[in-house]
């Protein structure tokens, strides 16, 4: 791994981590979320793309980049590139770890910027942050979306599944365990064991001792995991819209059988990557179209805790 | 210039400049104290960035941490260069750097103006409010803590306990009674000062020295020795979490602050860019407007609430009540019909007709979700897929229940379905549960089956139904339940009914009158005798007599029984 460009990184605010393989599609508007969200320097590891990722990164201020040609899969996922980095950047910082198909919301995002999430983490005791993966998709087969470079993938991708998750505790992480969603109401109906983990905790803390496990779905150690409240109440959490199911969802599943670098048994989801080259229609009659965080928070996809509202 | 302005700043000192000109334009002096963990450098730039400014003065420095004498003695020292270099100063009004007027200046020296000799301070005797949080009330005025609560909670706590056990309480000064309240005040100048001249400031200054949080007691404890005129409450809007933190204001609090008529709030978060924006260039005097906080302490009692007690029914990422731990298994009150759907032909589509309600089949049938009309998916796009249910049959309901918050939901349950909730039934207060038992039997007599499998699944159902009629009546029930068995309950149906239906609590419900159509039972009671002759005693439906004779003719007539 080899850094290509990049800057100073700054001394203050919260840093990105992503590792990325041929994301132009979504790259731009990707970057200006966080950016409005406050996000201070973005740590990228550019795995290979042959897309123009790695030139439009080192031309921004505000991105450092780092390309390797290494397996994605014996890097556990990028997961390895990653920690090296935030061992090197993050410690003792708030650090987001997101792919470039995640858009993080919390409650009030719109108006309340990642500092003051941070902040009223660290004031609340905690140093860590728990998000449910929301997967996000179109009305219609979805190859027949037009979505231009750029544009706001949650224009074309509105609509998601409302509440058919299942939540249970992790008997090895200790971390909450949430399958559901559309993948799992379409695809693995026939071993729900398989189907997506959709919880994660993409924002943490860093300290030089920790690690991520598979993607940011499980963290060590394990103290970091206890993002939820296991007594009533509740504590503020956000959600990842998965932009996962833009039209060239089937080109890319294509090229993930071939790599077959996703996951411990690739084969495995052989029959998932095939559905999805058939180009389906995911919506349903009672899928439910994105308003914004105040809707997501009042379904209870994700919470405030104490993090005082206005209304 | 009736008010002075005490400002006590340690952080975004860019943002105290901006309130600093603002209160500085409107005529108003100001005295800032700067916390001593500063940096002289930057302290420097600070102070050069308001050096334009007439009547801004900089005080003596102190350490200011949390919970310790710094802040009163930041205050003391600030006060004490108001009143003295300022002699026109009437009130005295303390601020912190977060501190934000929402009001006009001017509005403010107006109010103050009208009540020349009232002292705004929060001031309260520990006994008589339940503010404090973690446990430490009166005893902040009788233990001593010389170890910060911050950087050294072990030796904090170790040293409390240890105090606590011997006994060693300290003395309280003769003539005073300890008091509480906000940290924000606004003081007279008569009152100040002979807080700050007393002679016995040595005496007391020694012991609030030692107090826990002394500055929201030391001002309003000896407030009570001088003051003409107290007004218990602070001009500043300040709330507090349940665990004692101050509750910060961002942007989206634009227009709930402005309703308010508060003149001043804490804190504001500094890159809360509209706040500042919009308040420090606010035009419209509200002239003599009372500040009126109800509405905020509402909606933040709420969000107390909701931090200790949650959303019942709602488990999710950040909220996975442990088993028992709940409040409230489910969101809402939901029934369970066991036996009806056999015993009735058109038992669903009559209730949804005279109830109103979403009447699903067998949601837990094996061989797929019945969901209402048989949909695919449900409400939040459930799937009716077998085993994604299955993989989590709890979620399964609490989801279904969830997402249909405001309508009532009704399903079928029997021994055929697979019974992962059975015990999450009988524990959920939200559930009401009906059953006929042994209702299992009539598909089985009406079924064109072999008798020897007939008898085996019988067997089975029966054990399957039995296990789970265990649970309803165990002593962790918390469903309201009615069983009857299938003979008591055709006795007198329409009563029966009647009873359920009641229950449920249907708006508009008149007398049942249009019933559901039975099964013909002719020969049911014979079907059991002959499994009984093959050696298979079912019990659960009760007494059936072995001819097939009308049954609305047996004599005796049982009550159904309740469990509780």
């Amino acid at each position: 791994m080899s850094q290509v460009s990049g800057g100073e990184v700054p001394s203050d605010g919260v840093l990105v981590f992503s590792t990325m393989r041929n994301e132009m599609l979504r790259l731009e508007h990707w970057l200006s979320h966080y950016r409005k969200l406050g996000a201070t320097h973005f740590l990228i590891v550019d795995n290979n793309s042959d897309d123009g990722t790695e030139d439009y990164l080192a031309q921004q201020p505000d991105v450092s980049v780092w390309s390797t040609t290494d397996s994605y899969k014996a890097s556990r996922f990028g997961v390895d590139w990653l920690t090296c980095l935030q061992i090197n950047f993050g410690a003792g910082r708030w650090c987001l770890t997101v792919d470039a198909d995640e858009l993080l919301v919390y409650p009030d995002s719109a108006t309340r910027d990642l500092d003051a999430l941070t902040n009223h983490l660290e004031a609340t005791g905690h140093d860590a942050f728990g998000t449910l993966m929301l997967d996000m998709y179109p009305k219609g087969p979805l190859g027949q979306v037009s979505f231009k470079e750029g544009q706001d993938p949650i224009q074309v991708l509105p609509w998601f599944d409302g509440d058919n998750y299942r939540a249970k505790l992790h008997p090895v992480f200790g971390n909450l365990w949430i399958q559901g969603g559309v993948r799992d109401r379409l695809f693995f109906g026939g071993q729900p064991e398989r189907s997506p983990t959709l919880n994660k905790t993409p924002l943490v803390k860093w300290r030089r001792k920790y690690a991520y496990v598979t993607s940011t779905h499980q963290i060590l150690p394990r103290r970091l995991n206890d993002v939820f409240d296991m007594g009533q109440g509740d504590r503020v959490s956000g959600v990842l819209l998965h932009t996962k199911f833009l039209p060239n969802i089937a080109v890319k599943s294509e090229e993930e059988l071939v790599r077959a670098q996703h996951f411990e048994n690739s084969e495995l989801y052989q029959p998932y990557y095939n559905a999805l080259i058939a180009d389906p229609d995911l919506w349903v009659e009672t899928s439910i179209k994105y308003q914004g965080t105040a809707q997501l928070e009042a379904m209870g996809l994700m919470s405030r805790g104490t993090w005082n509202s206005a209304s | 210039m009736s008010v002075g302005v005490v400002m006590l700043v340690h952080t975004a000192l860019h943002r105290a400049e901006q309130v600093i000109r603002h209160w500085s334009a409107a005529g108003c002096p100001v005295v800032i104290h700067v916390d001593k963990n500063v940096d002289r450098a930057v302290y420097d730039d600070f102070v050069n960035s308001v050096a334009d400014l007439p009547d801004v003065l900089f005080s003596k420095r102190h350490r200011c941490e949390w919970g310790t004498w710094g802040i009163v003695a930041a205050s003391q020292s600030a006060s004490s260069l108001m009143l003295e270099k300022f002699p026109d100063v009437r009130h005295v009004y303390l601020a912190s750097g977060s501190c934000l007027p929402l009001r006009p200046i001017k509005d403010l020296q107006e109010y103050l103006a009208k009540r020349p000799r009232t002292d705004f301070i929060e001031s309260a005797t520990t006994a008589d409010v339940p503010w404090t949080q973690g446990g430490l009330d009166f005893e902040r005025f009788t233990l001593r803590f010389p170890f910060s609560w911050r950087k050294h909670r072990f030796l904090f706590d170790r040293y409390v306990e240890f105090q606590r056990r011997f006994k060693m309480y300290r003395r309280v000064p003769d003539g005073i009674v300890p008091h509480m309240g906000s940290q924000w005040w606004c003081l007279t100048r008569q009152t100040l000062s002979a807080i700050l001249e007393d002679p016995d400031r040595g005496v007391y200054d020694a012991y609030f020295r030692r107090v826990w949080i002394p500055d929201e007691s030391y001002f309003q404890t000896l407030v009570r020795l001088y003051s003409q005129n107290i007004e218990s409450r602070s001009l500043t809007l300040s709330k507090f979490d349940y665990q004692g933190k101050p509750h910060i204001f961002y942007d989206d609090h634009l227009q709930l602050l402005r309703r308010s008529d508060c003149f001043v709030a804490r804190k504001i978060w500094p890159n809360a860019d509209r706040l500042y924006e919009n308040f420090l260039n606010e035009e419209y005097p509200l002239k003599g407007a009372e500040p009126n906080p109800g509405k905020i302490d509402r909606i933040f009692a709420k969000a107390v609430e909701r931090r200790t007690r949650g959303r019942a029914g709602l488990f999710m990422q950040s909220r996975l009540p442990r088993a028992g731990h709940e409040n409230g298994f489910t969101s809402a009150p939901y029934s369970v019909f066991e036996g009806f759907a056999d015993l009735f032909e058109d038992f669903e589509p009559w209730l949804a007709r005279m109830t109103g309600t979403r009447v699903h089949g067998r949601l837990y049938s094996k061989a797929g979700v019945e969901f209402e009309g048989r949909q695919k998916t449900f409400s939040g796009a459930m799937s009716s897929n077998a085993k994604l249910r299955d993989h989590h049959a709890q979620s399964f309901l609490i989801n279904l229940i969830w997402n249909t918050r405001g309508e009532r939901q009704c399903f079928q349950f029997g021994p055929t379905d697979s019974q992962f909730v059975s015990w999450d039934l009988a524990k959920d207060p939200n559930a009401q549960i009906s059953v006929i038992s042994g209702a299992w039997a009539i598909p089985l007599f009406q079924s064109n089956r072999n008798f020897a499998e007939i008898r085996a699944e019988a067997a089975e159902l029966q054990r399957i139904e039995s296990e789970h009629l265990d649970a309803l009546r165990s002593p962790w029930t918390k469903a309201r339940i009615r069983i009857w068995t299938l003979a008591d309950f055709i006795e007198t149906p329409m009563e029966a009914l009647q009873t359920v239906l009641d229950e449920m609590g249907a708006k508009n419900l008149r007398r049942v009158t249009e019933a559901p159509k039975m099964a013909d039972l002719n020969g049911f009671g014979q079907f059991l005798q002959n499994l009984k002759n093959q050696g298979m005693h079912p019990y659960l439906m009760g007494d059936f007599p072995t001819e097939s004779s009308p049954v609305n003719d047996r004599p005796s007539r049982r009550k159904p029984y309740l469990v509780r």
